[in-house]
């Protein structure tokens, strides 16, 4: 459950980028391919958020779809899941273009 | 306070107090573009952590692997074996219990236990303050003993040269496809417990494939860390990382 610490890190940028203001939205882009599981954020963003600026903010989740191109034959195509093969040829050489990254975008606070 | 992390070095540094705001009245709202990856501090650490092994000339090892697969076994082995050529220094991860630790100090070596509590894996963070214990200046391998998961240490890199993920044959040769990530970022693999292969179906062609389906260049040393059997490959392996 890596969420927690991952939630942890989420409220640390947003507090940091606050100037002190209530935090009343998040929105965090995560990655199809990152391995996290976003029902598992949502669960853990209220434990963390309590007590500080972001206590009551809305946790607003992007899903970045995952893409992928072939090493083999050149051909770039959605990756469901990591390390899928290549649907054309059937190759694992696949490099991952999108979707494995984790970002807080941007947060809306009280002025 | 810590000046590398800012941090005070104590647990729940991170709750400011409640500025005992209410969203009930209107303010008006101002968006604040900031796009940060959610890693950024941990890989910052990181960094930090890898500069300061390069500057002291230590070669940084992350043992992951699931509970059991032999990880605590095989160190004892290899720091009896090798700690009178190197220098060597352990971090033990575990959730609870200094168990590990124990089973280390009584090899001579320098060992560090850090308990994560309800945490699934170590982060950089941790790290740093654990190798504060040690004399960094007097030291050739330092090997961490990640808490046993194959999930969650594969997102956060402690600073470390090499992630070496060991599997034994009693887990199933199918591990590497399950947990992907894990041995995608691993560049070494050792396949432990081989001394049991007579007594199990485990496919070893099968499972070496499955894990270069995952990992192109993953280097795979087959071990047991109870007979002895292979460890003279993974010292070769340790001896060739050290003299890069
Ligand atoms: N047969 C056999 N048992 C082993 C081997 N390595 C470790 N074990 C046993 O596996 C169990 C778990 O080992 P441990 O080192 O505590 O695993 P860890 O959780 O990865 O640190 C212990 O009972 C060990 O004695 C091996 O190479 N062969
Ligand atoms: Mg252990
Ligand atoms: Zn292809």
């Amino acid at each position: 459950m890596h969420e927690m610490a991952l939630t942890q890190g989420i409220v640390d940028i947003c507090e940091q980028n606050a100037g002190g203001h209530p935090i009343t939205t998040v929105v965090v882009s995560i990655g199809a391919l990152s391995g996290v599981v976003p029902e598992a954020l949502e669960f853990c963003f209220e434990a963390c958020s309590a007590g500080t600026l972001l206590e009551g903010a809305r946790l607003r989740i992007e899903l970045v779809p995952g893409r992928a191109c072939c090493q083999e034959c050149q051909s770039e195509q959605p990756m469901e899941r990591l390390f899928d093969p290549c649907s054309q040829c059937g190759s694992f050489l696949m490099q991952i273009i999108s979707g494995q990254d984790m970002r807080v975008r941007e947060i809306e606070v009280e002025d | 306070m810590c000046t590398t992390c800012g941090c005070s070095s104590t647990p729940g540094h991170h709750h400011h107090g409640d500025e005992g705001h209410s969203h009930e009245h209107h303010h008006p709202l101002k968006k604040i573009v900031i796009e940060e990856d959610i890693l950024a501090k941990n890989n910052r650490l990181a960094a930090f952590n890898r500069a300061l092994f390069k500057e002291k000339n230590i070669l940084v090892l992350n043992l992951v692997s699931s509970p059991g697969s032999g990880k605590t076994t095989l160190l004892e082995r290899t720091l009896r074996d090798l700690s009178p050529r190197y220098r060597c220094a352990v971090i033990e991860g575990d959730q609870q219990t200094d168990n590990d630790a124990r089973r280390i100090a009584a090899t001579g070596v320098p060992v560090k236990q850090i308990n994560t509590g309800a945490g699934c894996h170590l982060d950089a963070h941790m790290v740093m303050h654990a190798t504060e214990s040690f004399d960094l200046d007097n030291l050739d391998i330092l090997f961490i003993e990640n808490v046993g998961n194959l999930v969650c240490p594969a997102a956060f890199d402690l600073g470390e040269a090499h992630k070496v993920v060991v599997l034994s044959v009693t887990e199933g040769e199918d591990k590497p496809l399950k947990y992907p990530q894990m041995f995608h970022n691993s560049d070494l693999m050792l396949l432990n417990k081989v001394d049991l292969l007579p007594h199990l179906t485990f496919d070893v062609a099968q499972c070496k494939e499955y894990a270069a389906r995952v990992s192109h260049d993953l280097r795979i040393l087959e071990v047991s860390a109870s007979t002895g059997q292979g460890l003279d490959d993974w010292y070769g392996w340790l001896e060739q990382e050290l003299g890069k």
